[in-house]
């Protein structure tokens, strides 16, 4: 089980550095199709007014901001490429954020949010993919590949040893 | 060996290239949504742009979904910042003044953006013949799974999600469903008037 860890935490290291060059890409791409390029100005105002439902208190409340920042990381912006809702300056990120925050507040566990965001995105909103069902190959190909390479090695390594050997030290028969 | 030899490498690179050339064929930003064939999240939204003639509602009405039961609704989400919302606004202003006095209800719902841009963009493309609310903080969108803007949902006379349209519509598209969709709804209605008990026939198989 540590070593799927490691490999996921290799993963996640990989994809952070990823999401970092697709971050200065979508920062350079002129025209995303969803990134409204004029902000509404008084969106400010629209947001408070959404925000509604979460108290003083909720806001201020660090341990529902972790918890908001644990979800949002999970979850993938919609209009970026590879990035988390949290790591994500989008405007709908922003929203989305809004709302893992509020359904947090509402007393739902952090499962049941990402529940809420699968049922309306499917699993392709998760940034890192389940591991059950047909996912696991995504986490297991890379162990097989690694063993079965090391295999190979060991094998071709004695077989090539054991030919020096017998053929005592002459030109391998292949040339 | 040299026939080994090929006979592994032909192994090892078919597959893969298959495998890319199958990527290939397939569209990154296509990316299926589990809505089709679900009730369609509910929402009670506030118009901002009238529509016009016989199907305008005032500004400030609600729009609730639930009051639309038994009718084929098409949500067409857009936005003023939106370039392929100009290419099929037309298109869609036309056909909902074609399926005026249908069982068919046109609205747009405005996604990021703020209601007076939204009325100086229907003017300056000369009007719309549906109405169009407001969603803020864009709840509503999030609760569609909304990817970007134009998408294009059909829900069916009982409410579901039919069909979800990513980009802008054609024609063909939407007399497709709507005439498919209102065909089901008109179909369900016949048989709920002569059988009651006839609720093993889905709408959705008349397709």
């Amino acid at each position: 089980m540590t070593g799927m860890r490691g490999f996921r935490g290799a993963a996640r290291a990989v994809l952070a550095a990823l999401s970092l060059v697709a971050a200065t890409a979508v920062a350079q791409a002129p025209d995303l199709p969803a990134a409204p390029k004029s902000a509404p100005q008084d969106s400010g105002a629209l947001r408070v007014k959404v925000q509604g439902t979460l108290t003083d208190a909720q806001k201020n409340d660090p341990k529902l901001e972790d918890k908001t920042k644990t979800v949002a990381s999970e979850l993938r912006c919609p209009v970026c490429q590879g990035l988390s809702i949290q790591d994500s300056p989008s405007e709908l990120s922003q929203q989305m954020r809004t709302v893992v925050k509020e359904q947090l507040a509402s007393g739902k566990s952090e499962q049941e949010v990402k529940d809420y965001f699968i049922s309306k995105y499917g699993e392709w909103i998760l940034l890192e993919p389940q591991p059950h069902g047909f996912n696991l190959f995504i986490y297991a190909l890379p162990a097989a590949l690694i063993l079965g390479g090391a295999g190979l090695i060991v094998l071709l390594v004695r077989r090539w040893t054991t030919a020096g050997v017998t053929a005592g030290a002459g030109p391998d028969d292949n040339e | 060996m040299n026939w080994k030899r090929s006979g592994i490498a032909v192994a090892t690179l078919v597959p893969v290239i298959g495998l890319f050339a199958w990527g290939l064929t397939r569209d990154p930003n296509n990316i299926p949504s589990p809505l089709p064939g679900r009730e369609a999240p509910s929402f009670a939204l506030s118009v901002f742009a009238p529509g016009q003639g016989e199907l305008q509602r005032p500004v400030g009405d609600t729009m609730r979904l639930a009051d639309l039961k038994g009718k084929v609704v098409v949500l067409n989400f857009w936005a003023s910042w939106c370039l392929a919302c100009r290419d099929e606004h037309a298109l869609l202003s036309m056909l909902a003044q074609e399926y005026a006095g249908k069982n068919v209800q046109f609205m747009g719902v405005l996604y990021n953006d703020v209601p007076d841009k939204g009325r100086a963009w229907i003017s300056e493309m000369g009007g719309q013949s549906y109405p169009s609310v407001d969603d803020p903080g864009a709840r509503v969108a999030i609760d569609y799974g909304l990817y970007g803007v134009p998408e294009t949902f059909f829900l069916d006379v009982n409410g579901r999600v039919a069909y979800k349209h990513t980009g802008p519509v054609t024609p063909n598209v939407v007399h497709q469903k709507l005439d498919s969709l209102m065909a089901a709804g008109a179909l369900q209605g016949a048989l709920e008037v002569t059988k009651p008990a006839a609720k093993d026939i889905k709408p959705a198989e008349a397709r």
